[in-house]
């Protein structure tokens, strides 16, 4: 369970998470949605302490991941988070990208870490693909490497931060596919996104962040059929 | 047509100058580098403005001929702080401070040419800082700083001629000893130069090498 209590977050003068509460539970899909500057993408990268935040706390299965005394390096490998850029590393190839942190954070040996880094590259359908250089794949597989390699590291919950705004239209629909997997599998997942019939379809709940501010959270029928927000309204009819 | 005093044994005089060219070399590229990459990383680190004394020290001798620097550092050592060391140890550890400073801004200079966003996503699969430089930051920043610093051996390689000043016989004082004798400056320096793009060739072609072994990414 990821629980967000009142956090606040500023960048010098600017406040970016204006008092955000919000509760993820196990095997839930959320995606946040929202203009761009609405702290949708800091708040994920508050979760698994990439960013420091100024008040509140954050608890991920109870350990509050801003504290002094925590493990961040620890905490991460619950905590797989897949960002706009998909930020292949350019040395090693595929396979490799996938087994590194698994080597050296799950101190996994290498025939272990290459057997897991294969499956989790077929299952995002990349197994003919293992031993070529990222700079050889189109932007929607080394998208799904990305995701492949976070997955490696058996987290418990998943961080999408605006997966597909970089790909090209025609590569958004395989990374999405691959989000719908995952999703039908029961993984708990955050997603920040501006597809709005992917998160219609996906989630369990919808929110909608307005300048730093989570102006209204509920299942994505109620959201998109019934928006009560103005702010919502407007952004809704003009992403529609 | 060509005739010429040069002996074998002025030869082997010669091969020995390069040798201590070489050695000199060899020593302060190597612990120039090694505190290079501790300078360089340190001030990447702390940021410019806990850096500045560092930087400025640097900025010291990269500023000043090294001519000077070995004249000076030489007359310190010996003469002001009365130690009983060798020219050649005066010269090994002013050439690498030298080199020091130069390579510090070349791994500064790598390491900032890694993307941040690429750091964040190895930090974020839970590796530690540690893990990042080594996996990440020192693999992909050694391919942007590799050129410039084979530039900086070589550079070094040659500018060690001026050890001569702290009584280090090494290519060029040998070359000159022998003009002295033999009175043929223009065949001797063709030789010497001839050393000099002996020992340099095969570090500038290793460059080329490793560049072509790291272009399949």
């Amino acid at each position: 369970m990821i629980e967000i209590e009142n956090v606040r977050k500023s960048f010098g003068p600017l406040e970016v998470l204006k008092g955000i509460n919000l509760t993820v539970q196990k095997g839930e899909v959320l995606t946040v949605i929202g203009g761009s500057g609405s702290g949708k993408s800091t708040l994920l990268t508050c979760i698994n302490g990439l960013e420091p935040i100024d008040s509140g706390r954050i608890l991920v299965d109870g350990i509050e991941v801003h504290a002094k005394t925590t493990d961040l390096n620890k905490l991460r490998r619950k905590i797989g988070i897949v960002f706009q850029q998909w930020n292949a590393f350019p040395h090693l190839t595929v396979v490799e990208n996938v087994m590194l942190a698994q080597v050296k954070v799950l101190k996994r040996s290498k025939a272990e870490a290459e057997a897991e880094a294969v499956r989790q590259l077929k299952h995002v359908g990349l197994s003919d693909k293992l031993n070529v250089y990222p700079s050889r794949l189109s932007g929607g597989q080394q998208q799904r490497m990305a995701i492949a390699r976070a997955l490696a590291m058996s987290p418990d919950y998943m961080l999408f931060d605006e997966v597909t705004s970089a790909l090209d239209p025609q590569l958004v629909g395989e990374v999405l596919d691959t989000l719908r997997m995952l999703a039908s599998e029961g993984m708990t997942m955050i997603c920040v996104t501006h597809e709005m019939k992917f998160a219609r379809e996906v989630s369990d709940r919808v929110a909608f962040f307005d300048k730093g501010v989570m102006a209204e959270i509920a299942p994505p029928e109620e959201l998109f059929g019934a928006p009560k927000d103005p702010e919502l309204r407007k952004f809704l009819a003009a992403t529609h | 047509m060509f005739d010429t005093a040069l002996t074998a044994n002025d030869l082997i005089f010669l091969a020995k100058g390069a040798g201590m060219t070489l050695i000199v070399t060899g020593i302060s590229v190597l612990l120039g580098t090694i505190l290079g990459i501790l300078f360089g990383v340190f001030r990447y680190q702390v940021g410019p403005w806990w850096a500045a004394p560092l930087t400025f020290v640097l900025d010291i001798f990269r500023s000043i001929p090294l001519l000077i620097q070995l004249v000076l550092a030489n007359a310190f050592v010996t003469t002001v702080l009365g130690f009983r060391i060798s020219g050649f140890t005066v010269a090994c550890g002013v050439l690498s401070l030298y080199t020091s400073a130069y390579c510090a801004e070349i791994v500064r200079g790598g390491i900032e040419s890694v993307p941040t966003t690429l750091r964040r996503a190895a930090r974020s699969l839970g590796m530690t800082w540690g893990q990042d430089m080594r996996s990440i930051v020192l693999p992909l920043a050694t391919r942007v700083a590799l050129p410039s610093w084979i530039g900086l051996a070589l550079g070094v390689m040659k500018d060690s001629a001026l050890v001569f000043i702290v009584q280090v016989v090494e290519l060029l004082k040998s070359t000159q000893i022998l003009i002295t004798r033999l009175q043929e400056p223009l065949f001797l320096l063709m030789i010497c130069g001839l050393f000099y793009f002996v020992i340099s060739f095969p570090v500038a072609r290793l460059g080329g090498y490793l560049e072509r072994r790291w272009s399949n990414d």
